[in-house]
């Protein structure tokens, strides 16, 4: 079965450690937060300035000077901190976020990443991601394997116009976890019942199946 | 006016001297922190041909996106739009000028010019259509872009509280962009929710210091919220 988006973010959170400082994109990625383990540190930062992103707020608590990078009113966490956008984006270029978690159209087998266009469609900008992948050493993309229509959306290039270049190394789909190296995908795990043909069948770059690929466990 | 005081009595006085096809850099995330009351006296005044540099250009009835309809903004320079139905039609009938810039960038292109600091290199948008026509560079093994920086005839700039001299202190999320944006304006103009007196404000917590203010007044604020989320109690 292909994983639901509560799953996808859930195996993400698996990569989590404690004392991480993690920027989650808009969408799936959101949804890591909700899977924090137990006993576990993490700090989310929200690039529109602030650095220990807590719950949303009760009614009481809604402040209209308080929001998250995707506008939604949000609180802060213990030890939490606020700065502006230049000081924002130097934490993101800098290389100081440990793990960085966003959505993507496409990406391809030389870790190029198109998520912020569809020309003639949605021409919304690329907000904070293209300097999120630019700076970010550890990132994890997360999407549908392929689209609805069943086209891949792991590729040889990437058709669409790139938010970043050769910057991703991990992407986790509803189907697998993939590495991306030496210019090819390589499968690591596969989703519970899902079979090493559907994903190679559903990814059109090429990729590199090892002998034993495990199943994740949650 | 004396000395320091940067105090102005009105808002058209406040933005006195900004004309048509001027640039103008706004600060604000969204609607947090939007320099609410400006936009609304830029739209009364009728300025036209702008060219708009902010994040983002609010909504359809709130924010820069008011002055969208009379067709005020000729050009805006931002990250992410289209968060409202007038704009997508201009953009997309070619009336309206959108130079998309990743958001750390442009935070920086209004710090650098502030800080009197024509171009910077970043690996933001190399090999993206951000990259093309300009100038490549590679240092330590990684690619970089040159990216020239912004200053504005006027900046207008939302913070919570000002002294009479234009030091300003800035109010949880709705900082972002304004202080970048106070340091680059020609002319930059701030409103606030409170004015109090030199020395009332503790030196060590101003966040933008008055010598960046050109006029300050101090308005009453919508504060609209763009997504409400809440959780039960």
């Amino acid at each position: 079965m292909a994983l639901s988006r509560e799953q996808i973010a859930q195996r993400v959170a698996q990569e989590l450690q404690d004392g991480y400082y993690v920027n989650l994109g808009i969408g799936i990625p959101t949804l890591v937060a909700n899977y924090v383990p137990e006993g576990m540190e993490v700090m989310l930062q929200s690039e529109n300035g602030l650095l220990g992103m807590g719950q949303f707020p009760t009614e009481e608590e809604i402040d209209a000077d308080l929001i998250n990078a995707g506008k939604q009113t949000v609180t802060m966490a213990k030890g939490a901190s606020i700065f502006d956008s230049a000081e924002s984006f130097a934490m993101i270029r800098g290389g100081h976020v440990d793990l960085t978690v966003l959505g993507a159209f496409e990406v391809d087998v030389n870790g190029n990443i198109a998520s912020y266009m569809i020309p003639g469609k949605l021409i919304k900008g690329m907000g904070g991601a293209m300097d999120l992948v630019a700076g970010a050493d550890n990132i994890i993309v997360t999407m549908t394997h392929a689209s609805k229509h069943g086209e891949s959306k792991l590729l040889t290039d990437c058709t669409l116009p790139l938010t970043g270049k050769g910057c991703i190394k991990k992407v986790l789909t509803d189907l697998a976890f993939i590495e991306i190296k030496d210019g090819k995908f390589h499968l690591l795990e596969r989703a519970p019942g899902v079979s090493v043909e559907e994903i190679q069948k559903l990814t059109a770059g090429e990729l590199i199946v090892p002998e034993h690929v495990p199943e994740m466990t949650f | 006016m004396a000395g320091f005081d940067k105090v102005v009595s009105s808002y058209e006085e406040a933005l006195a001297g900004l004309e048509d096809n001027m640039t103008v850099i706004a600060g604000g995330f969204g609607l947090c922190g939007i320099p609410e009351n400006l936009i609304a006296e830029i739209k009364r005044k009728g300025t036209k041909g702008l060219t708009v540099v902010s994040n983002n250009c609010g909504v359809d009835d709130f924010g820069l996106g008011v002055l969208l309809p009379n067709r005020q903004i000729k050009k805006i320079i931002a990250s992410y739009v289209g968060e409202n139905a007038e704009f997508e039609r201009q953009m997309m009938n070619g009336e309206l000028d959108v130079e998309l810039t990743p958001q750390g960038t442009l935070a920086e292109k209004m710090r650098a010019g502030g800080a009197g600091i024509p171009a910077f290199f970043t690996a933001t948008g190399y090999g993206t259509p951000v990259a093309e026509g300009k100038e490549e560079r590679e240092f330590n093994g990684r690619h970089f872009i040159l990216e020239e920086s912004i200053t504005g005839d006027f900046a207008i700039v939302k913070a919570w509280k000002a002294d009479r001299y234009g030091n300003l202190v800035f109010r949880k999320t709705a900082r972002n962009f304004n202080p970048m944006a106070a340091t680059a304006g020609k002319i930059t103009v701030v409103e606030v929710e409170e004015i109090v007196e030199p020395g009332e404000l503790d030196p060590d917590q101003i966040h933008t210091p008055g010598i960046y203010v050109n006029r300050l007044i101090q308005g009453t604020f919508e504060k609209r919220i763009e997504q409400r989320t809440t959780r039960s109690a």
